[in-house]
């Protein structure tokens, strides 16, 4: 919000920028947790797991204060146009935010189950590598909330498919390691939530890109496809 | 539930959901679709060598509201009070341009003013009740034109009355003094007033800053009710109030209009960055 003249109320500037650096450091911690939740889950590592699944309260605590932060900006300032939108951007943010903490938290758990039953490590080099694009487009996310750009939402948004195309794969392979050994379906089953949750938190990237998109540009590009976003974005 | 529809009972265990009443709730309002009331057209105002309004272009649509919105000195007054000429009554003032109301320019010399002030009611900052029973106040735009007649008179206090909410308030005292009246009271006796006589245009300059909050709700409401009827126009300092109150709102900065569109646009996303600045409170 820096490019934009101050109010003539400082404290109103404060108050903005009290909550866009609550929400950065939400998305820190939330991008922290599935980080974490993918190292545990690509190394088995159950301590880290279980520190995931310990710190999941964090993120849920954050998103109930920049609410509570939210709902008295709006009912001391009243704020409009830009800065309306802005508090709108945030609220719906915090929810995804506080989701992808939801589904690093699943992976943790699954974690645990998969390294009790031992299952061999390379069967899950897939999603090792969907988890890795994912992780990128949540980082790149967070920067376009965090710089409120929206070229870079619209790029970021852009990947989203390409995480649906990765889960359909996924998938694919694991239907058919549970074919070849139909013994170890309950463990494969644990790797399909994880893909799963994976393409979740992609889902949750995505609209934080589009809630940057209607602050920017005052567009509300949601549940359309990525080639009219970019004509909304473009069109100018 | 005996009210059920068909289409209620069509679906059964799921909540009937009508989409089309809801996209019809969440449609934007466009100036395009509106009909217009009154069309400015190149409009300028010289206060002697100091110009207060510049090019204004503009067509306020039929019973809705419009706000004017601005700072301080930015000619959203001047303007309004062009719409029913009371600026005629100010020294050194000279306009240039054209208002048109009901096709008629309103500046042409054929014009009688004091119809179009009938047809253009105004109402001002501080209610300024007559002293005169609550009862006459209403009246006295009837008896002015020559109508006496104490049934038509009767009917028609009752009906601004209850049009402005104030009937029943004031029901069993309407031979009291108005002076006695409470502020927000005092502004609705205006508001009935200005209605008793049947306008076509309402012109509204800060009608509720001389009101508590209580009493701005009940103008705000009765505006709300009153757009059914009438064409109304409103200035006000307070920006929430035009965002409550109006269907579209124009923004007026050092004379000119700066950006006039759907208020739901206007405080959302507006296209003008002056505008942005002064709705967000970083004017200045």
């Amino acid at each position: 919000m820096s490019n934009v003249p101050h109010h003539i109320s400082r404290q109103f500037d404060n108050e903005l920028e009290t909550i866009r650096s609550d929400v950065l450091a939400m998305g820190g911690l939330a991008e922290q947790q599935f980080s974490d939740a993918l190292e545990a889950l690509i190394r088995f590592d159950v301590s880290l797991a279980e520190q995931v699944i310990e710190n999941e309260v964090k993120v849920n605590s954050c998103e109930v204060s920049i609410d509570e932060e939210c709902v008295t900006l709006l009912a001391r300032r009243q704020p409009a146009a830009g800065d309306l939108r802005f508090v709108m951007a945030v609220i719906k943010t915090i929810t995804d935010l506080e989701r992808i903490g939801d589904e690093a938290d699943k992976i943790a758990r699954m974690t645990i189950n998969l390294a009790e039953k031992s299952v061999p490590r390379s069967n899950y080099i897939g999603i090792n590598t969907m988890g890795v694009f994912v992780r990128d487009m949540v980082r790149d996310a967070l920067n376009a909330f965090a710089r409120m750009d929206s070229q870079e939402a619209l790029v970021t948004a852009g990947k989203e498919p390409e995480s649906d195309e990765q889960y359909a794969a996924l998938l694919r392979q694991l239907i058919t390691y549970m074919m070849e050994d139909p013994r170890n379906i309950s463990s494969f089953m644990d790797a399909v939530w994880v893909a799963r949750a994976l393409e979740r938190i992609a889902d949750h990237a995505r609209n934080i890109c589009e809630y940057v998109i209607y602050f920017v540009e005052g567009k509300d590009v949601r549940h359309i496809s990525i080639e009219q976003m970019e004509d909304e974005v473009r069109g100018g | 539930m005996n009210d059920q529809t068909d289409t209620d009972k069509a679906a059964p265990g799921t909540h009937a959901v009508n989409l089309s009443a809801l996209t019809g709730h969440m449609g934007k309002l466009s100036l395009a679709d509106e009909r217009p009331c009154i069309n400015v057209n190149g409009l300028n105002l010289h206060y002697g060598e100091k110009q207060a309004l510049k090019d204004i272009t503009m067509v306020v649509p039929e019973k809705k509201a419009t706000a004017f919105i601005g700072p301080s000195g930015c000619g959203k007054s001047t303007l309004l009070r062009c719409f029913n000429r009371m600026n005629d009554l100010i020294d050194n003032v000279h306009t240039s341009g054209e208002i048109r109301i009901g096709g008629e320019n309103i500046f042409a010399n054929s014009v009688n003013v004091a119809e179009l002030r009938r047809k253009v009611g105004m109402v001002f900052q501080k209610p300024n009740p007559f002293p005169k029973s609550i009862y006459e106040n209403v009246a006295y735009g009837l008896r002015i034109q020559g109508i006496n007649r104490r049934q038509t008179l009767d009917a028609v206090v009752e009906k601004a009355l209850k049009s402005a909410a104030l009937w029943d308030e004031v029901k069993d005292r309407l031979d009291d003094n108005a002076l006695g009246l409470s502020g927000g009271q005092a502004q609705r006796l205006v508001i009935a007033r200005a209605i008793a006589i049947e306008p076509e245009i309402l012109l509204l300059d800060e009608p509720c800053s001389a009101l508590d909050p209580i009493s701005t709700l009940k103008v705000e409401e009765l505006i709300y009710q009153l757009k059914a009827d009438y064409t109304i126009v409103i200035v006000t300092h307070n920006m929430q109030q035009a965002a409550r109150v109006s269907d579209y709102t124009a923004y007026m900065y050092l004379g000119e209009l700066i950006e006039f569109n759907d208020t739901d646009t206007l405080f959302t996303n507006p296209g003008e960055k002056m505008t942005e600045d002064y709705i967000t409170g970083r004017y200045g």
